[in-house]
């Protein structure tokens, strides 16, 4: 599974399980309104820590966040290079 | 509640008119024996008075000098075998230190410069006891805390026995063990059980694997087993379990939940189970054998066995006749000025039960929201797959914290392939059912097993 599809899915079942209906997950999603909060956040980044191997966040040196859905995804498909 | 009467362990053992029995891997002592005998090589006289630091390899050689030396001794300073070699020098010299008894397993005798040495050996040989003056000998017991030189806790004999009732013809024959190790309050606390009881005591061995235990426990036809949650789910995964059969089951040391509570109940049917609260500073506070977790909520606030209760700032106190009397080599206060002991252990009321949530500073801070790791191990460890779990905070900086488990997985349960992650996705939603959302792990590991400590606890960095 692409590191894109593998983000959208965690992002959809963690909405299900703190109860939270996401809008369409596109690229150009600002994050901000994608429906999850700092804790479906810090849950998601622990998440992608387990089934891609790496918490980009955490290695980066210095602490840059995307704005929109597209950006969180390539720091992810960076941290991986 | 009728205690034991006794005057020191020695003379208590002297006025036992069955043998009791000592059993570890290598050896079967009748610690009766000792009534006129000795494990000393005959030099009991050597240590009156003295304050003796007893650091043996094995815990068979600790039993039988504890028994000898009570009554002799000014102080018996109870070394546990994980204690740090550097915190020796300090532990010693809080104590006054001056005589060592130790073992031929043991290197610490050499370690330390004291006047008497003195050699335990794990059998008897008959004696006639010197007549030494009666000493009301203090016991001194080591602290458990992962950091830092253990806190030396001196208590008095009869408030280590105060909680042990006195045995009737009716109870039968009883043969004690316990998965502790006898050098740590809940382990001694067996120990006088059997030894003022006239009953035998099957003894742990730290390198012995469960099912080598199990079989021994079986082979000596235990009627009692204690140990804490931990040592219990530990034996549960063994199938040698089901071949034995005590009538009682006792648990203390950690939180007893319901899952495990329901998983003795269901192996031991026939059983009494009782979980205890104990510490070593604050010494057995009270018993529950109603088979839930928690404890009945009239216990605070009363006086039970001259035992009381009260929670301040959800944190428990007690004051009680078997807590210890101070510490060594330390100014620090054991009790509050109400004489009260602050446990650190924290309870919630829910309905009519107090139920223990985790320990004061074990806390962990998910958004500025509080969560006990234990009461989240509660509620996975009640999963029908899951054997145990450790819950723990995993940090992002800049995400922030979230909890993680550790998952222990019973043994029938298969978790290969892709049925991991329906399982992790099982345990998940059981938790959201349960928890609000930030005390659910963002993430679930199996793994074979947890770090456990000496103490029978498991082990939390």
């Amino acid at each position: 599974m692409s590191v894109k599809l593998t983000i959208i899915e965690q992002m959809e079942r963690i909405g299900r399980e703190h109860g939270k209906i996401l809008p369409p997950l596109k690229e150009d999603l600002v994050l901000a309104d994608c429906g999850l909060d700092s804790l479906g956040f810090a849950v998601l980044v622990a998440r992608l820590e387990d089934t891609l191997g790496v918490d980009p966040f955490t290695a980066a040196e210095d602490a840059v966040f995307p704005v929109t859905l597209g950006e969180f995804v390539e720091v992810y498909e960076h941290g991986m290079r | 509640m009728a205690c034991v009467d006794a005057p020191s362990l020695r003379a208590s053992v002297g006025a036992l008119t069955t043998p009791g029995f000592l059993h570890d891997p290598a050896a079967s002592v009748r610690y009766t024996d000792l009534a006129n005998g000795t494990s000393l090589g005959g030099r009991l006289v050597e240590l009156a008075g003295r304050s003796v630091l007893l650091a043996t390899g094995g815990q068979l050689t600790s039993a039988l000098a504890l028994i000898e030396l009570d009554g002799v001794a000014r102080w018996i300073v109870i070394l546990p075998p994980d204690v740090e070699r550097a915190h020796l020098p300090a532990i010693a010299a809080a104590a006054g230190i001056d005589a060592i008894a130790t073992d031929a397993e043991s290197d610490i005798g050499a370690m330390l410069d004291v006047a008497v040495r003195v050699i335990v050996e794990p059998r008897i040989v008959t004696a006639q006891p010197d007549a030494l003056p009666a000493l009301a000998t203090e016991w001194v017991m080591l602290t458990s805390g992962t950091t830092g030189v253990p806190k030396l806790v001196v208590h008095s004999f009869t408030g280590l026995a105060a909680a042990i009732r006195a045995r009737s013809p009716a109870d039968g024959v009883a043969v004690w063990a316990t998965f502790y190790d006898i050098r740590r309050y809940g382990g001694l606390q067996m120990l006088l059980r059997a030894v003022l009881g006239g009953a035998s005591l099957v003894l742990s061995s730290a390198s012995e694997p469960v099912a080598a235990h199990l079989a021994r426990l079986k082979a000596h036809n235990i009627s009692h087993l204690a140990g804490t949650p931990t040592h219990w789910r530990h034996a549960l995964t063994s199938p040698a379990i089901h071949t034995i059969a005590p009538r009682y089951v006792r648990l203390s040391g950690e939180i007893a939940d319901q899952a495990i509570l329901d998983a003795l109940r269901a192996t031991f049917p026939q059983a009494a189970i009782g979980h205890a609260y104990a510490s070593t500073e604050a010494g057995v506070a009270f018993d529950v054998n109603d088979g839930r977790a928690g404890f009945p909520a009239t216990y605070v606030g009363a006086v039970r066995d001259g035992v009381e209760m009260k929670v301040v700032d959800g944190t428990m106190r007690i004051r009680s006749p078997r807590m210890a009397a101070r510490y060594a080599g330390s100014d620090h206060a054991l009790a509050g000025a109400d004489g009260f002991v602050d446990t650190g252990d924290i309870v919630e009321l829910r309905g009519d039960r107090y139920y223990f949530a985790g320990r004061h500073g074990g806390i962990i801070n998910i958004g500025g929201l509080k969560v006990h790791p234990e009461e989240v191990e509660a509620v996975i460890n009640r999963h029908p797959s899951v054997r145990m779990s450790l819950v723990r905070r995993r940090q992002s900086p800049v995400t922030g914290s979230v909890v993680v488990a550790d998952v222990v997985l019973k043994a029938d349960t298969h978790a290969g392939n892709g049925r991991e992650i329906a399982l992790k996705d099982d345990i998940l939603k059981f938790c959201h059912a349960e928890l609000p959302r930030h005390k659910v792990p963002a993430a679930i590991s199996f793994v074979a097993a947890l770090n456990v400590a000496a103490t029978g606890k498991l082990l939390r960095r």
